[in-house]
């Protein structure tokens, strides 16, 4: 710590954005009955995915007890589904997030997620609603929606579905040295998307019909080419991944396979294993309502409307003053 | 030296990449929000000059590569080392062409320059951001002539070659910036 680090990261002008930020989206919401939740930020399960790490904390029931480990949200899906099974109808949430490991132009180990869920809706209704939110935020811009596979081609002219992974290294070659060998396919994928594509995605795409094994928790359906999808969008804007957002999937023994397979890939990967949210496969056991639901990333969506290269530029203390 | 973790590399560090020491010019974190975390990072070879990116995953590291620069100052050429010395231990290190490369025509005895060091060998000499050198050939000045455009070519002790304002007469001490190799003002 630098005592000499007091001042914000943020201009205090750009506080003022990120607050009418704040109450724009509320009001969005509250017009459209959608409610507004606060779910916990601890919990006693971590988050399966193996590409991200939970924060722990301990906590003791007096000073010197024995500590009991508990984990901060890396999203607030899993409560927010547990209220969704428990009949809670539309929800939002403007949730602390927190990631572990995550530090950089574009992430803050802490960050601001906005998420929301709605019963009924199709992926298609949701992408509509997402930019009808991003819109409300940073006014009418130019829209576009692309297949995975439409994205791909036009940016780096290869179908991800059939592209193998020799193809994929030889797109990243020219522009990156990546001189490492990986057997899984997503991580080309993701490379040619992070590094290739994604950094020319300057005003709102939404792209759908990601690969089934990009699926995280969606569901796997069926492509006009018969291809295995996952039901999932992504929002890009101003070079950046904005949005994520699924088609539920909704089946517990689905869903306990999936947290079972990112625990095994855990373990293969020699990370630590941590407590699995069992408690949403009972949730969805009870039964959930058909529903999609999307996480934004505020913080990001405030940069783009304030001009700033940097995410510590719109959060009050960045992770190195925090 | 040790080894650092992709997720700790950081702007100006130096490592080891395919035997060469390398100064990383631009480091950026990039992580999907499910997928893997990537670092980018554009390199410079510091003995080629060569910058290119290259990205590291989450689980590569890299050795740390023993470069230092130290503040020295510049003693004499004998046509084919440049010597240097470290003015608090008197301690003297000799550079070669390739090291000294386009700084050699700054370089004026007794002045400051910065030395990288390899494995304690010098492997770049970077002047000071500004020099003063006087002219040791250029046509007459002319006489009124103060400010309105024109410039001519002037040739200075170090025998670099500059554009310089018409007045400027021979045997005048220049300020020179090094980074662009143009003339500011006179000394």
């Amino acid at each position: 710590m630098n005592r000499n680090h007091w001042q914000p990261t943020a201009e205090i002008l750009t506080l003022r954005e990120r607050a009418k930020m704040l109450a724009d989206v509320r009001a969005f919401f509250a017009e459209r009955g959608v409610m507004e939740v606060d779910t916990q930020c601890l919990s006693q399960a971590a988050v399966s995915d193996p590409f991200i790490d939970s924060l722990e904390v301990s906590y003791s029931s007096y000073p010197g007890a024995e500590e009991q480990r508990y984990y901060l949200q890396s999203s607030p899906e899993y409560a927010m589904k547990r209220l969704l099974a428990a009949d809670s109808g539309p929800i939002y949430q403007l949730a602390k997030a927190f990631r572990n490991g995550e530090v950089g132009r574009l992430h803050n180990p802490e960050f601001t997620m906005l998420e929301w869920y709605r019963p009924r809706f199709s992926a298609q209704q949701l992408m509509d609603e997402v930019q009808a939110l991003v819109t409300a935020v940073l006014g009418p811009q130019h829209w576009e929606r692309l297949s995975y596979r439409e994205l791909f081609k036009r940016f780096v002219g290869v179908d991800p579905h059939q592209a193998t992974i020799d193809q994929l290294k030889a797109l990243l070659e020219p522009h990156f040295e990546c001189p490492f060998t990986d057997d899984r396919k997503d991580t080309w994928l993701e490379l040619v998307m992070s590094h290739l594509i994604e950094p020319k995605l300057i005003e709102p795409v939404l792209v759908f019909d990601f690969p089934a094994s990009q699926a995280a928790l969606a569901e796997v359906v069926e492509d006009d080419q018969g291809v295995k999808v996952a039901a999932r969008f992504e929002l890009y804007a101003g070079g950046m991944e904005l949005a994520n957002g699924y088609q539920e999937l909704r089946d517990p023994a689905e869903q306990a396979e999936r947290l079972e397979a990112d625990d095994q890939q855990r373990e293969s990967s020699g990370l630590p294993r941590r407590p699995l949210e069992t408690r949403l496969v009972s949730a969805l056991e009870s039964g959930i309502p058909a529903c999609a639901g999307v996480a934004l990333g505020f913080d990001r969506l405030l940069m783009i409307k304030v001009g700033a290269s940097s995410i510590k530029e719109v959060v009050p203390f960045g992770f190195e003053r925090c | 030296m040790g080894n650092v973790s992709s997720g700790q590399f950081k702007t100006g560090m130096k490592v080891m990449i395919d035997g060469d020491p390398c100064n990383m010019v631009e480091v950026e974190f990039v992580k999907p929000g499910k997928g893997q975390a990537f670092t980018r990072v554009r390199l410079r070879n510091l003995m080629t000059g060569r910058i290119w990116e290259r990205t590291f995953k989450s689980n590569e590291s890299a050795e740390t590569a023993d470069v230092m620069d130290r503040d020295m100052e510049y003693l004499y050429s004998d046509g084919e080392m440049w010597h240097f010395m470290e003015p608090s231990t008197f301690e003297q290190y000799a550079a070669d062409e390739k090291a000294v490369a386009d700084c050699s025509q700054w370089l004026k005895e007794g002045d400051k320059v910065m030395i990288t060091l390899f494995n304690d060998n010098p492997i770049a000499v970077t002047p000071p951001n500004f020099v003063e050198l006087e002219v040791t050939e250029t046509d007459p000045g002319l006489k009124g002539d103060t400010a309105q455009g024109g410039s001519k070519p002037a040739t200075l002790s170090t025998g670099a070659v500059v554009r310089v304002p018409l007045f400027i007469n021979q045997g005048e001490v220049l300020k020179i910036d090094t980074r662009t190799g143009e003339y500011v003002s006179r000394a």
